[in-house]
């Protein structure tokens, strides 16, 4: 137990935030930060309505290098908090190394899966949701010529598009999908100007709805779309509000339902495996004031009908991670 | 106390003074630059300030103009104590200063470079105007006609020279500062500029003119001070004194003008050159089929003006630049295309001592002893094992070079740059003569050099030669030329003009050839 | 140029800048509500007040060393080689090349190959450029900078496409074989009977690091390259007269830094992260930029300003643990003191040289 002498002295200077008798749940952030109008920030706005709900309070932190995704896990258990939701596929590996030392604190995974018997994995079903959003764009469209643009070129993003492609294709089967990723970098994240550029790019090649998965790049997609208007399709939350009547829909995926429901289980939060797909309400699309204007009743059906056969496993979205090509679209 | 000071006013009830220095001194680190120095200048005087290199002249007109601030001493402007913090106040005091190296927008025009700093607002109409109208006004008093539109950079660089000295008179300057003017003027336009000097000390402004050239002292100079060391030793009347005593004055000791040196002897043939061509960057020719030879024991001197090829000339043989033609060393081509470099120069037995010892010959920046393995780092006496250099091995050479070759101060690990101008020089002439080579280039091997190290550098040329070795001495100072050639080649306009046994010709000969007149 | 001796030249200017730009982000810190002493008191204990924390500090202060080396003898010779990033990441390559497809019995085995690979991919990748700036006069500066955008590009389509494993979330290759884990600095110390935490990354590239420092000093100091490097750096004219060939030294100059900016790899991809990640450079190839300015280009002073740089990383993680500054203010505080070592170094130095000159006199 020497390295707990260790953790001792290291944590004795921590008297700032510790005191908290209770078990407070913690959130940490990844890389992209707290407020990257994506996934991370959509977590932050589940354990903020937890906290609005309830009066708790929690624990968060931002990564900031690749090395300090251990130090970081770390350093939080041994404060105490339990639950830890740490998001982001890329803190697999960390998890693996880190929830061992700690049997009994309950980590919640947000996007990957860690076969430890206290980490909960919440893995969403991007692609099915995707699928439905892509089977709307291809009825929308009068060009049959539709797009798709990502933010960083990584597998995720293309399992987005890859379950949007294959969805237009059911409606349309000789639809044209046009997909760009914005970058190679984080930048392509926030880089609305190179967002509404490929937008624009896209328009002239006659696409009439985007379906933007890129984070906050994804605002300059909407934005020029609905400048040159024609539809735009929002993701992660419901963005159908920021240009009404202009935003086809939004794919939707419940980062925040799933953190939101993690805090509220509190330390006694089920560990596993969780597929948080269409049957679990994971993934979907938005339909409110904004838009209904657009969908009409028998897209809404269509989609519905879809929705209904993938849950019950009747109808199967190719899966992007399983052999890392997509059917419907090339990238 | 090495000579005698003398000390004389140079002002007279009639005439005020225009400036006053008194007490001033100045420390660069350990080099005190400025000692206690005080001079008087009358009003619509000529005087001279003569010295060394590194006697601290620049120095000292540096805190006139408000360049560098002195550590004490005080200036006095027409009777008044002035404080001079920055250029602008000297500017206000009416100083003027012309740089040797001129501070111009080249692709400006004339107009422009005058008002450049003075144009009195942001709309330019009006001050162009006002200063158009003064110009003229000015070129007619002083005699100093430029075309105000022409573009700098098409003007000579005597006219350009006009042109520094209008923007000073522009902004009102009653004191005008020349730091060695004539450095790279032709002697006609040389000549030009000093009936300009005295035009304007006839309309009654003051003129100070540093020099280390004795004759341009004696022939336009009222009265004269002379500093050494960073002290002043003397202020004398001009008409008072002669070349040998300043001479004298300035190195503190008698030294000789000319190079004692006895007739050449002449051996087997050295260096053929035929039919060499060179063009520049922009395709201009400067080098339009030079051929000539040297002996061994032969110094043929290069006498011209700056700028007809003697640079491309040097540079070429030196490996540096790129030519066609043929040279030959003792009978064996030497390449001049790409696969030449100085190193294989070297490795053939050519030295070169550049005409730029700032920018070619030293890196100012590294210590005395790695100067010294420069261009010799490979040298088999410098390594220690097949990668490691010996430094200690150029640490020993360099003390014992600076010893020989009498470079003060003898610390070898002191930088380039902390070495006055003669001391870097003879830096740069123990490191290349010291290997004996067959054949020595040498350019402008005094320029900014001191009286005490220009004879010490002369007698190593010709103990050279006097070795039976060959040297090519290009020099723009037709008196060096004169003293230690055996034969002189004079260059113009990228040819050889013609040759001359230096026992016969005369300046005026040569004088003639250098500008491209053919008898 | 002045009375100021060569202590205060190189320990004592840096020191007041480094004080200046602590006080400064103090008052940042105070503005938003923290207590600054409190949050000194933390950055230091949590950087250097524990073997755990000296553990982390070191591990970035590696990257540091190496990047910073590599910017040192680029600008030796009179070249701004911005392109560290993207060397690094490209020795990331090459170290996953010696890993992944060579099954290596020992780890030191592995080392020397992804030494080797490390160096040869950063070198290769830096050749480029120097091959543009010393044939074509391409400016370094703008290419290398290029390029790193184009390792960028690179690295995500072979880890997306070709090195991801089938079926893996992340952009990341596959894990190295267990026999190339290094030995981590504690286990190293241990040899000596030094307890050291195990819980950091600090690992045996420390040591690399340490002799590279030494090995640029050799290199830049003793030998003949290394001399001929210093003088091009000085005067590109003044070389050519001496016979130094400026396109061989511009390509030796690149290829060395591009060299110790892909050796950098080796502490994060393989001492590390144990497979190569998408982000495993993050920016050290721009602080290599700074340690170099802050460190003279001098190994010595390029080791202070790297273990400096390490602590502000190590400490500013221990800011964003424990208290709520936001880690933007963290990089502030970062960036306040490059801006203070390097950027506006004159502003100390000249007061101080001054200072000097008075004391002198005072005595004379």
């Amino acid at each position: 137990m020497s390295l707990m002498k260790h953790f001792a002295a290291a944590t004795a200077s921590i008297a700032l935030t510790a005191g908290a008798a209770v078990a407070d749940p913690a959130l940490i952030f990844d890389l992209g930060g707290k407020f990257d109008k994506s996934f991370n920030e959509s977590a932050y706005e589940g354990a903020q309505r937890w906290a609005k709900e309830t009066g708790g309070s929690y624990k968060e932190l931002e990564m900031q290098s690749e090395a300090q995704r251990e130090q970081f896990v770390r350093r939080m258990a041994e404060t105490g908090a339990n639950p830890i939701v740490v998001m982001s596929f890329s803190n697999i590996e960390t998890l693996n190394t880190v929830a061992p030392d700690f049997p009994d604190t309950k980590f919640v995974l947000i996007d990957g899966v860690v076969d430890q018997p206290n980490v909960r994995s919440v893995m969403f079903a991007e692609h099915e949701g995707s699928y439905l959003v892509g089977m709307l764009a291809a009825m929308a469209s009068k060009s049959d010529t539709v797009g798709f643009i990502g933010g960083m070129d990584i597998p995720l993003i293309r399992q987005f598009g890859c379950g949007y492609a294959q969805g237009v294709k059911a409606v349309t089967p000789d639809a044209t999908v046009i997909a760009n990723m914005t970058g190679n970098t984080g930048a392509a994240w926030n880089d609305p100007v190179k967002g509404g550029e490929l937008a624009k790019s896209q328009i002239s090649q006659g696409a009439d709805v985007i379906f933007a998965a890129a984070g906050g790049t994804g605002m300059g997609v909407l934005q020029a779309a609905a400048d040159a208007d024609i539809l735009s399709i929002g993701v992660d939350s419901n963005q159908n509000h920021l240009h009404p009547g202009k935003v086809l829909t939004s794919m939707l995926k419940r980062v925040d339902n799933a953190v939101y429901a993690a805090f509220k289980a509190g330390e006694a939060v089920e560990t596993g495996h969780v597929n948080m797909d269409l049957a679990a309400e994971g993934v979907g699309y938005a339909l409110d004031e904004n838009n209904e204007a657009l969908i009409t009743e028998e897209m809404k059906a269509a989609v519905d009908a879809a929705a209904a056969k993938i849950a019950s496993g009747e109808l199967a979205v190719h899966d992007y991670y399983t052999d890392n090509t997509c059917p419907a679209v090339s990238f | 106390m090495e000579t005698s000071r003398r000390q004389e006013s140079a002002a007279s009830a009639s005439n005020p003074l225009a400036i006053e220095l008194r007490g001033i001194s100045k420390a660069f680190g350990p080099v005190q630059a400025n000692k206690d120095i005080s001079i008087q200048v009358a009003k619509g005087s000529i005087h001279g300030i003569i010295g060394e290199n590194g006697a601290g002249k620049s120095t000292l007109m540096s805190i006139l103009y408000g360049f560098y601030k002195a550590d004490a001493g005080e200036i006095y402007i027409s009777g008044n104590l002035t404080p001079i913090p920055d250029s602008q106040s000297a500017i206000r005091a009416g100083i003027g200063m012309v740089f040797q190296h001129f501070k111009l927008v080249p692709n400006f025009t004339v107009l422009e470079n005058v008002i450049l700093g003075a144009e009195g607002g942001a709309i330019l109409r009006g001050a162009m105007a006002k200063a158009r109208k003064s110009l003229s006004d000015l070129a007619r008093e002083y005699e100093l006609e430029v075309n105000p539109d022409a573009v700098v950079e098409d003007l000579s660089v005597g006219h350009q020279q006009r042109v520094e000295i209008l923007k000073a008179l522009y902004r009102q300057a009653d004191i005008l500062i020349l730091d060695e003017p004539t450095g790279v003027l032709t002697p006609a336009e040389a000549d030009q500029l000093f009936r300009i000097l005295n035009g304007l000390k006839d309309q009654g402004k003051t003129v100070i003119l540093i020099t280390h050239k004795l004759r341009e002292i004696m022939e336009i100079t009222d009265t004269v001070s002379v500093m050494r060391r960073g002290q002043m030793t003397a202020t004398v009347k001009t008409a008072e004194t002669s070349p040998e005593e300043l001479a004298e004055l300035m190195v503190g000791r008698k030294v000789l003008l000319s190079v004692e040196k006895t007739p050449a002897a002449p051996g087997g043939m050295v260096l053929e050159v035929e039919n060499l061509r060179v063009r520049d960057e922009t395709g201009v020719e400067r080098l339009k089929g030079i051929s000539f030879n040297i002996r061994a024991g032969e110094i043929l001197g290069i006498a011209g003006v700056a700028g007809n090829g003697q640079s491309e000339l040097l540079e070429l043989l030196a490996g540096i630049a790129r030519g066609e033609g043929t040279v030959r060393l003792n009978g064996q081509e030497v390449a001049l295309n790409a696969t030449a470099d100085g190193q294989s120069r070297r490795a053939r037995g050519i030295a070169h001592v550049p005409e730029d010892r700032q920018h070619l010959g030293l890196i100012m920046d590294f210590t005395a002893w790695e100067n010294v393995a420069f261009g010799y780092h490979h040298a088999p006496e410098y390594q220690r094992s097949a990668l490691l250099m010996d430094n200690d091995a150029v640490r020993t050479d360099t003390v014992d070079k600076m010893e020989r070759y009498d470079v003060r101060p003898p610390i070898p690990t002191l930088p380039a740059k902390n070495f006055s101008g003669g001391n870097q020089q003879k830096l740069v002439v123990a490191r290349e003569m010291d290997r004996n080579p067959e054949l020595l280039l040498v350019g402008q091997p005094t320029r900014g050099v001191d009286i005490g190290a220009i004879e010490f550098i002369h007698k190593q040329i010709v103990a050279l030669r006097d070795a039976g070795k060959a040297v090519l001495l290009v020099s723009v100072e037709l008196d060096e030329i004169m003293s230690l050639s055996d034969r002189i080649a004079v260059m113009f306009d990228g040819k050889i003009m013609g040759e001359r046994d230096p026992k016969i010709t005369n300046e005026r000969e040569l004088g003639l050839l250098m500008a491209g007149v053919v008898k | 140029m002045t009375a100021m001796p060569k202590w205060a030249d190189a320990v004592l200017v840096p020191l007041i800048s480094l004080l200046i730009a602590f006080f400064i982000s103090g008052l940042v810190i105070l503005a938003i509500g923290e207590d600054p002493i409190a949050a000194m008191k933390l950055m230091v204990t949590g950087a250097l007040g524990s073997t755990y924390g000296w553990g982390y500090t070191l591990y970035y202060a590696t990257n540091f060393i190496f990047t910073g080396l590599a910017v040192s003898v680029a600008f030796q010779a009179g070249l701004f080689n911005i392109g560290g990033e993207g060397q690094a990441t490209l020795g990331g390559l090459g170290v996953a090349m010696a890993c992944l497809f060579i099954p290596w019995p020992h780890w030191s085995l592995a080392l020397v190959a992804a030494v080797f690979a490390s160096a040869l991919f950063g070198a290769a990748w830096a050749a480029i450029p120097a091959y543009l700036q010393a044939k074509r006069g391409s400016h370094v500066v703008i290419t290398t900078i290029m390029f790193n955008f184009i390792a960028s590009a690179l690295l995500v389509y072979l880890l997306v496409n070709v090195l991801r494993p089938e079926g893996a979330l992340d952009s990341a290759s596959a894990r190295f074989g267990d026999a190339m884990r290094l030995p981590r600095l504690n286990d190293i110390l241990a040899l000596v009977g030094i307890p050291f935490n195990n819980r950091n990354p600090a690992n045996i590239s420390l040591l690399i690091a340490l002799a590279s420092c030494v090995g640029v000093w050799l290199l830049m100091w003793r030998t003949r390259l290394g001399y001929q490097l210093r003088a091009f750096g000085k005067s590109e004219k003044a070389s050519v007269y001496a016979g130094i060939n400026p396109v061989r030294m511009t390509m030796y100059a690149m290829l060395i830094s591009g060299g110790l900016s892909g050796m950098m790899a080796i502490n994060t991809v393989m001492g590390e992260a144990g497979r190569l990640l998408l982000n495993s450079v993050e920016g050290a190839g721009f602080i290599g930029i700074a340690v170099a300015l802050m460190g003279r280009s001098h190994p010595v002073g390029v080791l202070l300003a790297a273990l400096l740089f390490g602590f502000l990383y190590q400490g500013g993680a221990e800011l964003a643990l424990w208290t709520s500054i936001p880690r933007e203010l963290i990089i502030v505080i970062q960036a306040l003191v490059i801006l203070f070592t390097g950027a506006l170094d004159d502003m100390v130095r000249r007061p101080v040289a001054g200072l000097f000159l008075l004391m002198k006199k005072g005595k004379a």
